[in-house]
């Protein structure tokens, strides 16, 4: 047997394989083809305090081994997910990890302390890095007081894990992680989507409604397996890695990195599979390379 | 592979009301091209087939084209469910669709299906017209073949450019009665599907639907409300997974923003902001 379980400082997981955001709904979606308790966790669409109808159609685009997505954090409001969501989901066997966004840092914290009222959610994490809303969401992400100042008040209200999701869209993004470390963050995220464009060249107009978007997929694997590398060396808290892992493969050169955990998002359009799949997929790699505890994988990386 | 998934069926056998869907891999039997442009590709699967209802679409994976990344949604045409073998009608839009008709016999391609709501089903001793459009004729036909009501009773319009751009459906003549409209007057009648003398009197149907290019949609959806007869119609909007999880496919609805992927592809023209 080897031991797949880890602790992300608080923060029990049976295995180190995660849904994205955003990328499984409110893991209802996924019931539809698999028991979910196969997962180490769910991170749950992500949701604001009052209902958003999220930016208009067209929202993707697909790009080369990648997409743009400009979704908008379409969600009906913390009130709606706790009264009808949260009952449907709460008994599922794995860990379910809210998504937290604001447009105001008393909005974050009004979330949060609704979320930390619910019993059955196992962690939250502070999304400062949506780049597809107009107010909030990634501005809070890309400069230090501003991402202290909302993980601060966050951190005050809420007495569970707290993980801080961090935007690949800054110049240093191990200074925002030291930033978020400091103020009390449990562990960090990354990374968000990158921030993109496609245009159509025939009608000459931009292939999204709000022109630029978040670009996710096999695209951005290296340059978010580069920033958690360095993130892990900055910072003492364990960091949860994400971007384009389509694989077991990806997930272990992410372990190697320095990630704790991993979260799978982009690939789970391909097919809702690939999670299982990925857990699955390390469980041979560590058969076949002698590996008991996943934890021995972390930051191995040999220079 | 077979062991897993046989293991998810189990799973899912003590499970809510939910839709079950699958990610299963078939072998493609046949791609036939129509012409130029279409193309029916037929696929069967090694495990028995999940019931699928007219309209319902699949979401397959494009192979060996790094430029594509997500799978394409087509509407599941003709359902065999004692060979286990689904088609699909492919009309070439793109690199994505252009790489599936390139697909030979033999070759293998992963499928998520059953998707999405399908159209309602007519009563019995109902009358209905269905309208379909370039690749929109798939689930329209589906529909017909499905609707259980005499020939005379299902009467469906086929639109194209032109006679070359029609799909060959005269086995269809045992479901429906079929009319066509070319732009050119190549086939049919003369005109777009709304051209068509049937459009002159729809009170005599209980029943519209339609699929094909967006125009043609809200061209038959505005006639049908003239004449206060149900209308439903299957939208395309582009989408990335297929099974509402990433909120792409969105259409402005009396309900807000929903998913054309989950709470369509059929939708009744009552609920949409047309």
């Amino acid at each position: 047997m080897v031991n797949l379980s880890v602790d992300i400082k608080g923060l029990a997981l049976k295995n180190p394989v995660m849904t994205a955001s955003g990328c499984s709904g409110f893991g209802e979606e996924l019931t539809d083809f698999y028991d979910v308790s196969e997962l180490g966790g769910i991170l749950l669409k992500g949701i604001t305090l009052r209902n958003r109808d999220g930016n208009p159609y067209p929202r993707m685009a697909e790009t080369a081994s990648g997409m743009l997505n400009a979704v908008g954090l379409q969600n009906k409001g913390v009130d709606y997910f706790i009264s009808h969501i949260y009952p449907r989901i709460k008994d599922y066997n794995t860990s379910l990890i809210v998504n937290v966004n604001g447009s105001t840092v008393e909005e974050y914290v009004e979330v949060t302390e609704k979320i930390a009222e619910l019993d059955k959610i196992a962690a939250m994490e502070l999304n400062i890095s949506c780049p597809n809303v107009k107010e909030g969401g990634m501005a809070f992400g890309v400069s230090c007081p501003s991402a202290e100042y909302v993980t601060r008040e966050v951190r005050k209200v809420y007495p569970r894990p707290l993980i801080v999701k961090l935007s690949p869209n800054v110049t240093d993004v191990t200074e925002i992680a030291k930033a978020v470390e400091g103020q009390g963050a449990d562990s960090v995220s990354l990374v968000n989507t990158f921030l993109g464009m496609a245009i159509d060249a025939v009608t000459r107009k931009p292939l999204l409604s709000t022109i630029t978007g978040g670009l996710s997929g096999p695209a951005i694997k290296p340059i978010a397996l580069r920033m958690v590398w360095q993130v892990s060396r900055a910072v003492k808290i364990p960091v949860i890695g994400l971007g384009g892992i389509m694989n077991a493969t990806d997930a272990i050169e992410f372990f190697l990195a320095g990630a704790s955990a991993i979260q799978v998002g982009t690939a789970i359009f391909k097919d809702p599979n690939i999670p299982v799949q990925i857990v699955q997929g390390i469980r041979e790699y560590m058969y076949r390379h002698n590996v008991k505890d996943i934890n021995n994988l972390i930051g191995g990386l040999q220079v | 592979m077979l062991i897993a998934k046989m293991y998810m069926l189990v799973i899912f056998a003590g499970k809510s009301t939910r839709m079950k869907k699958v990610v299963d891999q078939f072998t493609v039997v046949s791609n036939i091209p129509y012409n130029s442009t279409n193309y029916c590709i037929t696929l069967k699967s090694s495990l028995p087939l999940e019931k699928i209802e007219a309209g319902q679409f699949t979401n397959v994976e494009i192979p060996g084209n790094k430029d594509v990344f997500l799978r394409r949604p087509f509407s599941l045409f003709e359902v065999d469910y004692k060979s286990n073998t689904v088609s699909i009608l492919v009309k070439i839009l793109g690199k994505g669709s252009k790489t599936l008709t390139e697909v030979q016999s033999g070759e293998e391609l992963s499928l998520i299906y059953p998707l999405g709501k399908g159209f309602t089903l007519p009563s019995k001793g109902e009358k209905i017209l269905a309208v379909g459009g370039g690749s929109g004729v798939a689930p329209v036909l589906h529909l017909a073949r499905n609707s259980h009501l005499p020939t005379e009773k299902v009467h469906v319009i086929l639109g194209a450019r032109s006679a070359s751009d029609h799909i060959p459906v005269d086995h269809y003549s045992e479901w429906a009665t079929c009319h066509y409209t070319t732009d050119d007057g190549s086939l049919g009648i003369h005109g777009v599907v709304t051209s068509h003398p049937l459009f002159k009197d729809l009170t005599q149907f209980d029943r519209i639907y339609a699929c094909g290019p967006l125009p043609m949609m809200k061209a038959v959806a505005a006639q049908a409300k003239l004449a206060d007869v149900s209308c439903e119609v299957s939208l395309e909007n582009l989408m990335a997974c297929g099974f509402g999880v990433c909120l792409c496919c969105i259409e402005p609805t009396n309900k807000g923003n929903l998913c054309v992927c989950t709470e369509g592809p059929v939708f009744n023209v009552n609920n949409l902001k047309w």
